[in-house]
């Protein structure tokens, strides 16, 4: 059984936790009396890639700043590596927050702080020495590739620059998890396979557990069939011959239509799925 | 603007008293644990402090002006002129010093505040802080308490200070009065009292400046249509709240000194 490893709340002992990172629990939410999600149950266990699909307004960023705290459901259950962070209290969130990574829709950079110190900003938190804290953001800038750019501040940069840097902000700390929400969103096409192929590089160098949000199919199944090829740098198809016939195993497919799961399951049964809606959804 | 029941317009606004004493309680609170945010601290005492003395120097310097103009025409018809300083001294220091500063760095401020913070929240810049394991009350919020009410307070002193010049200014080269003159009787006017009062004052303003423009900068929404709306109504909100808790404090204060 995989396990998942972090501190717990009081920040002493080490948890090994047996079972899967994130666990939803007939999660519901409504803003204004509106269902944004209703009864939402589904677990990523670690080293998973959880590809979140769905219509636009159907609660995807919702369900990224539920696995974060961010938001609080109504009902149900929410557990990060084993821990129930709908009734924690928020410093314990707040300890539980340093093993997540999240990449947001507009990347959410500081815009009073340079490309250096928003990429540092969890590590000053953090109270780590400014050498070791230049070494390492020297060392997301060139995972993304941006290292020309430390210097300067977020409005100098374009979108997908920026949301480059945000990634590099999200993995600077080694997270055991990464939420990405709509990484790609508003990127012409050839940014966004920048985008997805960097997102591949964490999934495949670090097997990151992570879930990713998404509108875009070609996304998605970009990231099933392919893999990161560290000697060219870039993404490949995997081989149709080898052991999952060109599948990644570890990514799996979640899509909701108006606040409810229509779809839960691995790539190959996704595109074998009968469910009308599904298959219209796909073509 | 459309139509709402009266059930839902009480609704909102004692959810948004209860949302302002949370996030107030909430921010004093932090401030007994760590971790404290010293630099931010600093940051916001020179913003909000050395960066407000030139409107509290001019608006202090010509209310004193004025102030010993106005009082020139009735203190005459009691052939007290001479009690000019006593009259701009005591205006300044219990009243007009503390109050008009509040206002002043209000506008200044708590627009500045509540903008900065919109501007965040519209952004997710907010969310971001928080999803990298930082609380935006302590970061953000209780820092902006604590050196808006420590720099109020030496605002109000400088306000105070340059209203009792303008008043010199006034009262030597246009009333002619004794330079000597006016000063003692400033000096003498004031009692223990009256520096205790003018000096509480700030304060509550400060407190009520820092809280109300961040908590109307993070209940931002809307863009940038909603962070304008936030803005003003942060300036209209704390200045009202500086008058009326002015007014409770001078109660409370002549219940304490008697006068």
């Amino acid at each position: 059984m995989p396990t998942a490893t972090v501190t717990d709340q009081s920040g002493d002992a080490i948890t090994s936790h047996p079972g899967p990172v994130v666990a939803f629990e007939d999660v519901s939410i409504a803003f204004d009396e509106k269902v944004v999600l209703k009864n939402i149950s589904f677990s990523v266990e670690r080293g998973q890639t959880q590809i979140i699909l769905g219509p636009a307004g159907t609660g995807k960023s919702v369900l990224l700043k539920l696995a974060n705290g961010l938001l609080c459901p109504d009902s149900g259950s929410i557990r990060i590596f084993g821990q129930e962070i709908t009734t924690m209290p928020e410093r314990g969130v707040y300890k539980l927050r340093s093993h997540i990574g999240m990449v947001f829709q507009e990347s959410a950079l500081f815009d009073s702080l340079s490309v250096e110190d928003n990429v540092a900003y969890r590590l000053h938190e953090e109270r780590v020495p400014e050498d070791e804290v230049h070494k390492r953001v020297v060392e997301a800038l060139k995972f993304v590739e941006l290292e020309a750019a430390i210097a300067k501040l977020p409005s100098e940069l374009s979108g997908g620059m920026r949301r480059r840097v945000s990634i590099a902000r999200a993995i600077i700390s080694n997270p055991d998890l990464i939420l990405y929400d709509s990484p790609t969103a508003g990127l012409d096409p050839i940014t966004s396979s920048t985008i997805i192929e960097l997102v591949m590089k964490q999934r495949d160098v670090s097997h990151t557990t992570s879930l990713l949000v998404t509108h875009r199919l070609q996304d998605a199944f970009a990231l099933a069939t392919h893999h990161y090829d560290a000697a060219t740098g870039g993404m490949k198809p995997l081989p149709k011959d080898g052991p999952n016939h060109g599948i990644d195993d570890s990514t799996k497919f979640l899509i909701l239509n108006e606040g409810s799961i229509v779809f839960h399951g691995t790539t190959e049964e996704l595109v074998h799925s009968t469910d009308p809606w599904v298959k219209e959804y796909l073509q | 603007m459309p139509f709402r029941s009266p059930e839902a317009y009480l609704k909102e606004k004692i959810q948004a008293v209860q949302d302002y004493s949370v996030l107030s309680g909430t921010a004093i609170a932090s401030l007994f644990s760590s971790p404290r945010y010293w630099a931010d601290i600093y940051i916001q005492m020179d913003s909000i402090g050395v960066g407000s003395m030139p409107i509290i120097i001019l608006t202090g310097f010509f209310t004193g002006c004025v102030l010993a103009l106005q009082s020139e025409t009735a203190l005459q018809s009691f052939g007290a002129v001479s009690m000019t300083g006593t009259l701009v001294s005591l205006s300044m220091v219990k009243e007009l010093g503390p109050v008009l500063t509040g206002l002043m760095v209000s506008g200044r401020n708590a627009s500045g505040i509540a903008s900065e913070l919109g501007s965040m929240k519209v952004t997710e810049q907010i969310d971001a802080m928080r999803a990298l394991g930082t609380d935006p009350i302590r970061k953000l919020v209780a820092p902006r308490i604590v050196a808006t009410v420590i720099m109020l307070f030496f605002l109000t002193i400088i306000a105070d200070a340059f209203g009792i010049a303008g008043g010199a200014m006034v009262s030597i080269t246009v009333l002619g009065l004794n330079a000597t003159s006016y000063l003692h009787t400033s000096y003498r006017g004031l009692v223990h009292g009256d520096i205790v009062q003018g000096l509480t004052k700030p304060l509550f303003s400060g407190f009520i400046i820092a809280t109300v423009g961040c908590y109307f900068g993070l209940k931002t929404t809307g863009g940038t249509q909603g962070v304008g709306r936030a803005t003003t109504q942060a300036v209209v909100v704390s200045s009202v709240f500086i008058i009326i808790v002015d007014l409770l404090v001078t109660r409370a204060m002549i219940g304490i000194f008697g006068s």
